[in-house]
């Protein structure tokens, strides 16, 4: 066998073993609560995969994750820890719906500006946490969650004041939106082929920047060392803001499309922690844009199957979300251990 | 107690720091420890001290042999340091920062802590206030605290690194009284770590030399200053060879600069540099010349006085303005500041040569490639340039630059490359001059100076001194004026054994 298989061969090894590690430490958690773990697997299995309309479901929920794993990718190159996504998700959210609820257009020119909005709302947010990191020193963590409370409060206002349905305020949202504010559907499915297409454009976008452009090589230099990047002469401080701009609008693309392809109307948990379950994969892809989509796909499949299991086996769904931590968890464990190992030896 | 460092290696990457060095600490006396920055002096008492690692080596107390995994077990031995940059906890007060150092119990003893602090305080007339944040005293007061910190932990070898950077003159004198009365009264063994021959001699029982990781020599003090400029800088590396170039008109001109650092503050700084003239920037580290360098390269604004090339005025410009008008600076740091580590070779040409938006990677490639070839690197194109050694990323950083530059900034040009990557550096430098390039740098090699400058410019203490022309200096009088002094001295009569 040539070296070169050999090195593809443990890399992929030291992929395996710690997702198989994470689904044991999962079993054991299932043990404890007293379920039988291979039976949990298979029913999240099942409950992505058994029927089209699963399928379908399970690429609605791939929107989001690649988009904000797309946009993430770009922050993550240029070493920002922007953690806002929940936040622009948000923001793309009140923004589309605000167009929706204003707009009456035809259905394409109104998506057209729904799009646009979307962008923007999750762009303006982006940029507000950038400019307090560039200009008033707010690390991005903070300056992100703050953001973060902020949006999830203004959804609230909204919902339950200028928004308010007429029958009266609940957690259940606005009113539906009019129909040509919706987002065309596959057939009978729930699936938005609209927004699958934008988020596949998203991520390639989000991969030729990073390797094609000298834009994209500039982040990448920021990312390994800021001061050295602008003693290169990069003007780091307004590539910050655009990395930051152009992640916030991925994201409030996300919210958008989840504003008026999947609910119809405007909701407080619009965001559906898809910031930070993006983030979690964009992190598990190695902070590369090439291997968001499937990671996505695999996550998205977790999240839809696991509400199987309160049906089924009267497990809380949050199980899924448990799997994806561990894994995310025991792959930067894996890499940790390859590199002390790969030191120790040398 | 009796400290022995026998035969200590230490490598970062390919710089070796520590290249077999020798150190004996005898109780009761003040051992300096002399070198230029990055000549090891620091990463030896790192290790020492239990803060570094050594790839081998061994230290014996007393004879026995003794191995140290961190500061902890260290001054549990015995041996203390007192860093430059102190490491304290400064939004702490001093009585709490006293406490973190030994009582480790739940509840802290506070009173009986203040009075043994106010007891060393007394001891050694150190004016602590014990209920004073840290960040408030000044550097020389907080030097005083962890003298006391350190003793009462116990500590019998006290190390001390560039202890007189950025304290005022009464407090250098009492921090001298201090060490003398620690060392010849009380027993200790102090190490004083300095690069300021000055302040060895007046205060040292003996001295070792480091330089390029290795002892130069060992001497008991007296020894005469220019015995040991001699064993600091040592024989040039570089080679007399300068075609000379006529000069041209005054393409760089700054007038009445004042620069303020955290460190230092240059209060008037002026210079006129014609085209393809070489300007040498001699002083101690921290003197100046690199403060005054880097505001030249619009990295520092000055707070006063104004920067011209060409006449343009650049003064207060950001710093991308002054790298589009010609001015380039090559950093002393060449893998943390110069390049960008964890990118290859081929992707830092982009970042600085004229590329559309969408990077063509073959062509880019290809152009690496001939630069490669033409600057004789010995990496490929997908080499990580902090895989290179200290001369091919100096190489690299060269190749980066674009052809015709106004001004070329370089920190200590040659610092830890082999005699002929030094000489191929001058080599490329001495060419630019052809295109009217002004090149200014820094080094700490006397005779680096001396060959290719056509003026020199010394700096002491943050003062700016006219340019001389470099035939109306020598080396040994440079050795003085860096040092703060004018005239050579009358040299004494002692024996030094040199290594």
């Amino acid at each position: 066998m040539s070296d070169e298989w050999k090195e593809k061969l443990t890399g992929l090894l030291w992929l395996i073993l710690p997702v198989l590690a994470a689904l044991f430490f999962t079993a054991i958690i299932l043990l404890l609560v007293g379920a039988p773990p291979l039976q949990a697997f298979w029913e999240i299995a099942r409950g992505a995969l058994e029927s089209p309309a699963k399928w379908a479901d399970v690429l609605t929920a791939w929107v989001p994750l690649a988009l904000v794993g797309a946009g993430m990718s770009l922050t993550f190159a240029a070493g920002l820890w922007n953690i806002g996504a929940e936040g622009q998700i948000i923001l793309g959210a009140i923004f589309a719906t605000w167009v929706a609820r204003n707009v009456h257009l035809p259905l394409w020119p109104t998506l057209f500006l729904v799009i646009l909005a979307g962008m923007a709302g999750g762009a303006l947010w982006g940029l507000l946490t950038g400019l307090l990191r560039v200009y008033a020193r707010v690390h991005e963590i903070f300056g992100g969650l703050g953001m973060n409370f902020i949006a999830t409060a203004l959804i609230i206002w909204l919902i339950f004041n200028p928004w308010k349905p007429a029958r009266g305020a609940t957690m259940s949202g606005t009113e539906p939106f009019p129909p040509n504010a919706w987002v065309p559907r596959l057939g009978h499915t729930r699936l938005p082929p609209l927004a699958v297409l934008l988020a596949a454009m998203a991520v390639v976008l989000a991969y030729y920047l990073l390797k094609g452009t000298r834009f994209g090589l500039e982040l990448r230099a920021m990312g390994k060392n800021m001061r050295a990047a602008f003693l290169q002469g990069i003007p780091t401080h307004r590539h910050m803001l655009t990395a930051f701009v152009l992640c916030g609008a991925m994201a409030g693309l996300a919210g958008a499309m989840q504003a008026t392809a999947v609910y119809h109307r405007l909701i407080p948990r619009i965001s559906g922690g898809y910031g930070y379950a993006g983030m979690l994969v964009v992190i598990l892809a190695g902070y590369r844009p090439e291997w968001v989509p499937a990671v996505a796909l695999f996550f998205a499949a977790i999240g839809v199957g696991s509400p199987r299991l309160e049906l089924n086996m009267q497990l809380d769904a949050s199980l899924g979300g448990v799997l994806e931590g561990a894994i995310v968890l025991f792959v930067l464990l894996a890499a940790g251990l390859r590199k002390r190992l790969a030191r120790r030896s040398s | 107690m009796r400290v022995e460092m026998r035969k200590i290696h230490k490598s970062f990457g390919p710089v070796h720091a520590n290249a077999g060095v020798d150190l004996t600490l005898e109780a009761g006396r003040i051992h300096g420890l002399l070198g230029e920055n990055g000549a090891g002096k620091t990463t030896l008492m790192k290790i020492l001290s239990g803060y570094q690692s050594m790839d081998s080596g061994e230290i014996l107390i007393d004879g026995r042999p003794v191995t140290f995994a961190s500061p902890a077990e260290a001054i549990r031995a015995g041996i203390g340091m007192l860093h430059q940059d102190p490491l304290d906890f400064p939004p702490m007060t001093a009585l709490d920062n006293f406490l973190l150092a030994f009582d480790d119990r739940l509840i802290p003893d506070r009173k009986r802590g203040e009075a043994m602090m106010m007891e060393l305080a007394r001891r050694f007339n150190f004016p602590l206030n014990p209920d004073v944040a840290v960040e408030r005293l000044t550097v020389g007061e907080r030097q005083q605290l962890e003298i006391i910190r350190l003793l009462a932990l116990g500590a019998e070898v006290i190390i001390l690194d560039e202890p007189t950077t950025g304290i005022s003159a009464p407090q250098k004198v009492q921090l001298f009284a201090t060490l003398r009365r620690l060392a010849h009264e009380e027993g200790k063994a102090i190490v004083f770590v300095s690069h300021k021959l000055e302040e060895v001699e007046e205060l040292c029982d003996e001295v070792t030399v480091l330089r390029r990781g290795k002892v130069t020599g060992h001497a008991q003090m007296p020894v005469p200053i220019d015995e040991l400029v001699r064993l600091m800088f040592g024989q040039s590396i570089a080679m007399p060879n300068k075609p000379p170039v006529p000069l041209g008109e005054v393409v760089l001109r700054a007038e009445g600069l004042r620069l303020v650092s955290h460190r230092l503050v240059i209060e008037e700084a002026s210079l006129e540099a014609r085209a393809g003239e070489v300007i040498g920037f001699a002083g101690m580290e921290g003197s100046g010349q690199s403060l005054f360098l880097r505001a030249i390269a619009g990295l520092i604004k000055p707070k006063r006085g104004r920067i011209l090339l060409e006449g343009r005025d650049l003064t207060g410009r950001p710093y991308r303005e002054f790298m589009q008008a010609g001015i380039s600076l090559l950093p002393a740091d060449r893998i943390d500041e110069g390049l960008v580590r964890g990118l290859t070779i081929a992707e830092h040409f982009p970042l600085r040569r004229e590329t559309p938006f969408f990077i063509d990677w073959e062509e880019n490639r290809r152009y690496v490639e001939k630069m490669i070839e033409f600057y004789n690197i010995k990496g490929r194109p997908e080499t990580p340039v902090e895989s290179l050694s200290g001369g091919n990323q100096q190489r690299v950083l060269l190749a980066l630059q674009p052809p015709k530059l106004k001004v070329l900034i370089m920190e200590h040009p040659t610092r830890g490359l082999d005699i002929g990557s030094a000489r191929w550096v001058w080599e490329q430098l001495l060419k630019r001059r052809e295109d009217g390039t002004v090149i200014l740098f820094t080094s700490a090699d006397l005779d680096e100076i001396m060959t290719y400058s056509d003026r020199v410019v010394i700096f002491f203490s943050g003062e700016m001194y006219p340019p001389v022309d470099a035939a109306e200096l020598t080396v040994e009088e440079l050795g003085y004026r860096i040092g703060g002094s004018l005239a050579p001295r009358p040299a004494q009569e002692v024996k030094t054994d040199v290594g």
